[in-house]
């Protein structure tokens, strides 16, 4: 059964169709759904996250998704930062580093369809003086938005 | 968006229900909550100019710019 509705894909693949630019890669650190659960490690809602990440990746050739086992890559995802599953990472034509920890669910999905179009174009909305703001940033910087699906 | 932007930034959206000890660990009551590099943090959505102002008041402006000679990314603009 799938997450996405018929309208919601058929919507979701024009969009695609016409917004993205160059490809981008959705790698999910999760959990694969053939693995036997071992107590202390069971994740809530990485079957979710893995067939509404595997449905938009079906919607355009040029998103691309690699699913990895968060447990046997545990040092890649250490280096990436990444402690909590699933995670999401996106790669394109971002400058810095665009993640979603958790499922995107709710408003959020419309944050990361903004987002896979933005990375694909390596261009966003913000106001040029917030872009030559932040192309000046000496350090690096880490943001965290917490959010509910709502 | 600003992680797009800026090679120095790590943007990471953090869905907190399925994480109550990252919710205990930043004494999260109210969404949405930003935490700047565990140094800053506000709750509540600002608008764009606010929010990277917040951001450039941890991550500093120019490099090459001696600390205090330009006070205008001071980011205390709430």
């Amino acid at each position: 059964m799938a997450i996405l509705s018929d309208a919601d894909r058929d919507y979701l693949s024009r969009l695609f169709a016409e917004r993205l630019a160059d490809p981008v890669k959705i790698r999910l650190y999760t959990q694969k759904l053939t693995q036997l659960s071992i107590p202390g490690y069971d994740c809530a809602t990485c079957r979710e996250t893995n067939e509404l990440m595997e449905e938009l990746a079906s919607l355009s050739d040029k998103i691309e998704l690699e699913l990895l086992d968060f447990l046997q890559v545990r040092q890649q995802a250490a280096q990436e930062g990444i402690t909590e599953i699933p995670a999401i990472v996106l790669e394109g034509k971002n400058k810095g580093k665009v993640r979603f920890i958790g499922v995107p669910a709710g408003y959020e999905f419309a944050t990361l369809i903004e987002d896979l179009v933005d990375v694909s174009r390596g261009t966003t909305g913000l106001q040029p003086l917030s872009r030559e703001i932040l192309g000046k940033l000496a350090r690096p910087v880490h943001i965290q938005v917490f959010v509910t699906p709502t | 968006m600003m992680a797009i932007e800026s090679d120095k930034v790590t943007a990471d959206v953090v869905e907190v229900s399925e994480f109550p000890h990252i919710a205990q660990r930043y004494r999260i009551y109210a969404v949405p909550k930003i935490v700047i590099d565990e140094t800053l943090e506000f709750e509540g959505a600002r608008p764009e100019a606010a929010f990277v102002a917040a951001v450039e008041s941890v991550a500093g402006g120019p490099a090459e710019t001696e600390e205090g000679a330009s006070s205008s990314g001071d980011g205390r603009r709430t």
